[in-house]
């Protein structure tokens, strides 16, 4: 019992989560900032954020509907913390395991942006209400190709759990690079997710402040914010075990430093996609990702049907 | 907004977008922008009438702050207009050296603008870059004149410093790199294709619109229209230089960006010029400190398009009246225009295309007054009593002249 | 862009790390103002051109005058570098004015004091 304890609320539950996130944020804003030929924050800096929002009053709106206002952004703190426990950190095995984790990580990572949708809509500042729309459109847009990508890997692999994918391809090392369209195409569409640069529509400052999350502060942004980090993490850690399955016969230890480096990788990929872009409108967005990613994750499945059909009976 | 399709949204006067305080009150319906209200004087200062309670060699320092960025174009323009009255023959340096700062003005005011056009449109790695950038010809700018902005290089019948061989070979030097950068520019504006589908086809302005609507400076030129006062009434040392009016046809802001972008190779190739034919010769002459009676309209070309001062004089050490139109306010129409029925997610970049200013605009755009000792707002009719009363204090009566205009009106 | 984005990693950071990394002005920069005393014969020519009434001269003997300087209102323009016929007054390159205490932002120039 208080194993089980430990393990959820220190390591490689919530605080090893939180810490871990923050350092992520930060090597993505450092790596961000010196690709833009800046200094960048200190280490501490996404701890100095955090403390400072966490000190700060919260303002509810008095037009909102303040219980809706305040479950949302626990309630996506809660379902982007969750999703974590299920994500193997060293070797094959994670906290909780069952048959079919892999959608349930997905669904618990749907969840924030359902939360900011509510969220935003219920605190009625109309910038909220247009972040939030827009949250909703793009998550139709950019959900589909990302479960098309991460899906052909594990179709490739026969199995709907985590463990079982890593099984999978320790018995199968090399196919993991036949799966590189799918990363693309999942790494692209994550950002939507995390609305990041290209695909930070809903939060676009230039036109509509803050999106969802103008009317919150204090603590309740602080949630939201860590929220975002979160899903940052889990996102690449989800990426990093389904297309870089690779180095998991090592000892725990060793797995779970070239685990945690996998994650920075892909976090680092992101800084460098987030720089070199421009914010897209939505109507672009969904353009492209119903005219181009869908169809790339369509030619991944197409091709992991072939290869299962060839080389796995 | 609850059961209605159609809603408005305030961007501004306080907004993330906006560098300056200005009311759009945007009509949406969905994503989509069904009319924009714009609202100006939030900026409004007062720089009219306070030049006319100054003296001439005063109002150069309050001129030049009528706008951060195009400093030196307000106090060229000024100085120019008072020239033209008091009949002052400004020596050939002194124009030379005008025209390299205002070209160098030009190249700060642009680069900026990429910089400002880079955020808007979400791409913030041409932001840093090209702000760093900006800061080389930020340096010469305070090597030659002493300050980063508001350089007050001007004074009436000349400048005030001269420019030494040594930052002449500092100026040339910062062209190479400049040249350089720009022309990575002008690849990264005809290559990536994030900025591309951001910037073609939003805000069109066809050339047609651009004549009736009256926009100027390089949202006029994108759309085809030499326009360009530099060419058209040369002023300083632009006759004697050659140089190309850069014209776009795509109608729209990425026109705009591209003439701008082009600009600055113009730009680099004007300083080189001046800095060669930089005649020798005194910078200034002596100006009196009264200037005679008699009134001007001054024509310059600032970054953002033209920019018109007139000054009238009665003799005395301060100027009788002052009246300076800003680019911006000739372009902030045409805005409106390009942005019906565009998205929401265009509006920043249209209003920022324009490259606007609305602290230049705002000058003279206030309708109500606020009472200095009471707090209650004068009302129209009340504040035009005031001011034929205090101009008849100060010996103008116009009440003959209004019969008269009254009696032909009659006719 | 790529490239371009790529190559940075490895340049150094284009900030300058001010305040750690003092900032030197170029020679002729218009910073705050230093007054020769002893230069100055009291014809208030740069008070009557300064923009923003920020210089006042004060004849505190005969032949002997002190320049106060209000700071706050300065503009940094040297107009009245320009204006003064024997050159009494000289721009410097301090640009650190900043203060936390309004009454330091007044500068007096006295007579007595040998100008620094």
């Amino acid at each position: 019992m208080l194993g089980e304890l430990f393990y959820i609320f220190i390591f490689p539950g919530f605080i090893f989560l939180i810490i871990f996130s923050l350092t992520a944020e930060f090597i993505d804003r450092k790596i961000y900032a010196r690709l833009q030929n800046r200094v960048g924050p200190p280490w501490f800096q996404p701890w100095a954020d955090f403390i400072k929002l966490l000190a700060k009053e919260d303002i509810v709106p008095a037009e909102s509907n303040p219980k809706m206002f305040k479950v949302a952004p626990i309630f996506a703190l809660a379902a982007a913390i969750s999703a974590f426990l299920y994500i193997p950190l060293w070797k094959t095995d994670a906290l909780f395991s069952f048959n079919g984790d892999l959608i349930v990580v997905l669904y618990l990572l749907t969840l924030p942006t359902l939360a900011f949708f509510i969220g935003g809509w219920y605190s009625t500042s109309l910038y909220s209400r247009i972040g939030s729309v827009r949250c909703m459109t793009q998550l139709f847009a950019y959900e589909v190709p990302l479960f098309m990508g991460i899906l052909s890997s594990a179709l490739l692999a026969d199995s709907w759990s985590l463990k079982g994918i890593a099984v999978f391809y320790m018995a199968h090392p090399w196919f993991w690079l036949f799966n590189l369209a799918g990363f693309s195409v999942s790494l692209i569409s994550l950002l939507g997710k995390l609305e990041k640069v290209p695909f930070d529509i809903p939060e676009a400052e230039t036109e509509v402040v803050a999106g969802a999350f103008t009317e919150y502060s204090g603590r309740m942004l602080a949630f939201l914010r860590m929220t975002l980090d979160i899903e940052l993490v889990t996102g690449s850690a989800l990426l990093a075990l389904v297309f870089f399955p690779f180095a998991l016969n090592v000892h725990p230890a060793l797995g779970f430093v070239i685990f945690m480096i996998k994650i920075l990788f892909i976090v680092s990929l992101i800084a460098l996609l987030r720089t070199v872009v421009a914010r897209l409108r939505i109507d672009q967005m969904i353009d492209f990702c119903w005219k181009f990613l869908v169809p790339l994750a369509a030619t991944q499945l197409l091709l992991n049907l072939m290869l299962k059909g060839m080389f796995l009976r | 907004m609850h059961n209605s399709e159609e809603f408005r949204i305030p961007i501004g006067p306080q907004h993330p977008a906006l560098k300056e305080p200005e009311g759009f009150s945007v009509a949406l319906k969905g994503e989509k922008i069904l009319g924009v209200d714009i609202r100006l004087g939030y900026n409004h200062r007062g720089i009219e009438k306070a030049a006319e309670e100054r003296s001439y060699i005063q109002d150069i320092y309050l001129i030049e702050r009528v706008c951060g960025i195009c400093s030196h174009s307000h106090s060229t323009c000024f100085v120019q207009t008072v020239e033209e009255i008091a009949g002052l023959t400004v020596p050939a340096r002194a124009l030379y050296i005008r025209t390299i700062i205002a070209e160098l003005e030009r190249v700060h005011s642009h680069l900026l603008w990429l910089g400002v056009a880079g955020h808007e449109i979400g791409f913030d790695t041409l932001l840093m870059y090209s702000w760093r950038d900006r800061e080389v010809v930020m340096d010469i700018l305070a090597l030659v004149t002493g300050n980063r902005v508001n350089y007050g290089m001007n004074t009436i019948g000349g400048v005030r410093r001269d420019i030494s061989l040594q930052q002449a070979q500092e100026i040339l030097k910062a062209m190479d790199i400049l040249e350089e950068r720009t022309k990575y520019y002008i690849e990264v504006a005809t290559n990536e294709t994030t900025i591309i589908k951001r910037l073609s086809g939003v805000g069109v302005l066809s050339r047609e619109d651009v004549l009736l609507l009256d926009a100027v400076g390089p949202t006029a030129r994108a759309s085809g229209v030499k326009r360009d006062v530099r060419v058209d009434d040369p002023y300083a040392a632009y006759g004697e230089l050659t140089f190309n009016v850069i014209t776009d046809d795509h109608c729209d802001v990425y026109g705009r960006t591209v003439v701008r972008v082009k600009e600055l190779l113009e730009s680099y190739k004007i300083i080189r010029q001046a800095l060669k034919n930089l005649p020798a010769g005194p910078i200034a002459i002596r100006a009196p400190r009264k200037i005679p009676a008699g009134e001007a309209l001054g024509r310059y070309e600032a970054p953002r398009g033209e920019d018109v001062h007139y000054v009238k004089s009665n003799g005395t050490e301060k100027p009788e009246r002052v009246k300076i139109r800003a680019p911006t306010l000739a372009n902030v129409q045409a805005v409106k225009h390009m942005l019906r029925d565009r998205f929401l997610a265009d509006m920043p970049i249209v209003v920022a295309a324009i490259d606007p200013c609305f602290s230049c605009t705002d000058r003279m755009v206030r309708l109500a007054e606020q009472g200095s000792d009471k707090s209650k707002i004068i009302s129209w009719p009340s504040l035009h009593a005031y001011s034929i009363e205090w101009h008849k204090k100060q010996g103008i009566d116009f009440s003959e002249l209004n019969k008269k205009l009254a009696a032909r009106l009659a006719r | 862009m790529l490239r371009e984005v790529l190559g940075s990693i490895f340049k150094k950071p284009a900030t300058n790390l001010y305040p750690a990394q003092k900032l030197e002005m170029p020679d002729k920069f218009r910073g705050k103002l230093k007054f020769y005393p002893e230069k100055c014969i009291g014809c208030k020519m740069c008070m009557r051109d300064c923009p923003t009434n920020a210089i006042t001269i004060n004849k505190i003997a005969e032949n002997k005058f002190e320049a106060v300087f209000d700071l706050s209102r300065c503009i940094y323009c040297a107009q009245c570098v320009d204006s003064c016929p024997k050159k009494a007054l000289e721009p410097t390159k301090d640009v650190e004015l900043a203060q936390l205490d309004k009454n330091k932002l007044r500068v007096v120039f006295s007579y007595k004091e040998k100008s620094r």
